[in-house]
């Protein structure tokens, strides 16, 4: 449910929409994500963000214009950035001395940095130099991650979180076979160097329902060297992967299914009443007018003493 | 026999034509389906990826989207509209939100009490027929205003109100009022809503004049607004203070009390009884400081008699005036004599 809890109310009925839309919501559409320029970026960061732009194409934006600013220690400029192109995905390419060819890629939490990983692209091939069928564009790719120290590393564990946050595109809930086309691949090695490596998928015959697998490089390919971080603190982290209360599954109870696929469930009885349970009628066991007639009278009395008692305590 | 074998071979001859789809692994990977990720926790071949990096890491990457897409064909399909489509199933991997999770509207003022009483909103009709104009009027918005001006194209002025008055303009001022008061009823609830505390709002202001109730009240709720709340303000002869509606809420310094209502005799019963009871258990209250400190009084004071009624030795006293020996009493002030000639031996007290 919308609500626009602010004290000046929009004037026309567009801007009311407007501020509706970007009200947070249960179930979020695909991030959107915005690319800047630091200060002098080289031509290797700047070919290598707008290739990063062109697969992630209708979700994002590409700023062209220089800004002399440094993530690292001023970070208002970028939260300005998202908030205004409703973005929580960014990415900065800048160039120095020190730091040649950096790709500072992160996202936003309520408007405020999450995370921010820096990379420095120590070799890089564009899409352009190879010279072949690219994959349509807004297609969900398959994500890789290759070796061990995805999972050991902790910058590593968050820098894949970013990049299938990056490039997963959105949730879907059926895709179609043939539109499995793209791949990307990311390979991490101890020393901390990150291969980026993007493949077409091409699906030959294999005399099965499943088809054989071949790969083509489409680019861009880039090897990175991981730098310096800004991670988000637990809690944080925690808070922003909180799942609201509408799209979390609904378990039902005390349904089963055993090893053979058949559903069990445990249903609740009530007490049964067996004394006044209706059995056989049988003539010899009706009551005489005498047994009724007693039964009448202790009843009778029963609740006399009762009524009694009753006054007694009063 | 033979039949078997031919068909046998046959298909062995078909499956070699073909390359495999089955890989092998030393560790399984990971799969996410619902988003289309696989994680490989095999250690890579750093020779191979020092000498020969991009055919290795190729090659690698196609064994792994083999496998996914192997988990992606097992699904089930549907087809829909001439092409085959695969329902995925729900995403594992978590990721973090762009905005945090919304939070439950907060209710009006109004919201609350007609939740309280349980009055649900009805729904008006936009058009209502008019009987005068005898056509279809709408409650508000486009043309409302256009009728209401054909409607209302004479007022009569009432009789008890000064005849010069100008009953449009009334109608005008009471309609702004009205608008006013609904928007501050609105930040009133954002306010609410945010838990912002707001100052109390005295009278209405009126552009009328106030009536004898609301002069009294005003009075009331300003000679209460000192800083001793009033007490020391004078009274006119046969003062009345305000009262009313909401009046005692306006005046400073007074709490408001509300009446408990009669109880029923058995509950006035029970009441009187805990009562009594509760009385009747106490138990004295012990202040352990209180009693510390007294056991420790009663212990100095015992000691210091025991030493008085204690004779001193008399081999002791020979040692006196001297600095060295500590067992002698402590020097006092004179006692009972004063000589201001005499200077003051002993501790000095300030």
């Amino acid at each position: 449910m919308p609500i626009i809890q602010r004290i000046k109310k929009p004037i026309t009925r567009k801007g009311k929409k407007v501020l509706l839309s970007k009200e947070p919501k249960p179930i979020e559409g695909p991030k959107q994500c915005v690319f800047l320029q630091g200060r002098n970026p080289s031509e290797r960061t700047r070919k290598l963000l707008k290739d990063i732009y062109d697969l992630k194409k209708p979700d994002a934006a590409y700023l062209s214009r220089k800004n002399d600013f440094v993530p690292f220690e001023d970070s208002s400029l970028i939260e300005k950035m998202c908030n205004k192109k409703e973005a929580a995905l960014f990415g900065v390419g800048s160039h120095s001395k020190k730091r040649p060819h950096n790709i500072i890629l992160g996202r936003t939490f309520d408007y405020g940095i999450l995370d921010m990983i820096e990379l420095g692209a120590e070799s890089y091939k564009a899409m352009s130099e190879f010279h072949n069928m690219k994959v349509l564009s807004g297609l969900k790719p398959c994500l890789v991650f290759n070796g061990p120290a995805w999972d050991l590393n902790q910058d590593l564990k968050r820098l894949k979180s970013l990049f299938t946050d990056f490039f997963h595109r959105e949730k879907v809930e059926s895709i179609r076979l043939q539109g499995l086309e793209h791949v990307l691949s990311f390979a991490a090695t101890d020393d901390g160097s990150i291969y980026f490596r993007s493949y077409k998928i091409l699906l030959k015959k294999s005399g099965q329902r499943t088809p054989r697998i071949e790969l083509e490089e489409i680019g861009p390919s880039i090897d990175f060297k991981l730098r310096r971080t800004k991670l988000a603190s637990d809690d944080l982290y925690k808070e922003a992967c909180r799942i609201p209360r509408e799209v979390k599954p609904l378990t039902k109870k005390n349904i089963s299914r055993d090893a053979f696929g058949s559903k069990l469930g445990r249903i609740h009885m009530g007490r049964q009443d067996i004394n006044r349970l209706q059995t056989r009628k049988m003539k010899g066991l009706k009551k005489t007018p005498e047994e009724k007639k007693q039964m009448f009278l202790k009843k009778k009395k029963l609740r006399q003493a009762a009524k009694q008692a009753q006054n007694v305590t009063k | 026999m033979d039949i078997v074998n031919e068909i046998l071979e046959r298909e062995q001859k078909k499956a070699e034509k073909y390359k495999p789809i089955t890989v092998e692994k030393h560790l399984e990977l990971e799969f996410d389906i619902g988003t289309l990720l696989a994680c490989d926790t095999n250690d890579l071949d750093t020779k191979l990826l020092n000498s020969d990096k991009d055919v290795y890491l190729q090659s690698l990457t196609r064994d792994n989207t083999q496998l996914l897409l192997n988990k992606v064909w097992e699904l089930p399909t549907e087809r829909i509209e001439e092409a085959i489509v695969v329902r995925l199933p729900q995403p594992t991997t978590v990721l973090p939100r762009a905005k945090p999770v919304p939070k439950p509207k907060p209710l009006t003022k109004w919201q609350e009490f007609a939740k309280t009483k349980g009055i649900t909103k009805k729904k008006k009709d936009k058009l209502q027929w008019d009987e005068q104009l005898q056509k279809w009027v709408p409650l508000f918005g486009f043309k409302k205003s256009a009728a209401e001006k054909e409607k209302n194209w004479l007022i009569e002025v009432p009789q008890n109100v000064d005849p010069m008055t100008d009953m449009y303009e009334k109608k005008a001022s009471e309609k702004s009022e009205k608008v006013a008061k609904n928007e501050l009823q609105r930040l009133k609830n954002i306010a609410r809503a945010k838990k912002v505390k707001i100052p109390r709002v005295g009278l209405p202001v009126t552009s009328d004049k106030a009536s004898a109730t609301q002069l009294a009240t005003a009075t009331t709720v300003a000679k209460a607004s000192t800083a001793s709340l009033g007490k020391f303000q004078n009274k006119l002869p046969k003062e009345k203070e305000a009262r009313g509606k909401g009046v005692h809420e306006l005046i400073p310094g007074k709490e408001r009390k509300r009446k408990a209502p009669v109880p029923t005799p058995a509950a006035e019963k029970e009441s009187n009884l805990s009562l009594i009871d509760t009385i009747l258990n106490k138990r004295p209250k012990i202040d352990m400081e209180k009693a510390v400190t007294k056991h420790i009084n009663n212990e100095q004071v015992q000691r210091s008699e025991e030493k008085k009624s204690i004779k001193p030795s008399k081999g002791k006293g020979k040692g006196k005036g001297n600095a060295t020996n500590f067992t002698a009493k402590k020097p006092k002030a004179g006692k009972g004599k004063r000589a201001p000639s005499k200077k003051n031996n002993g501790r000095k007290r300030r």
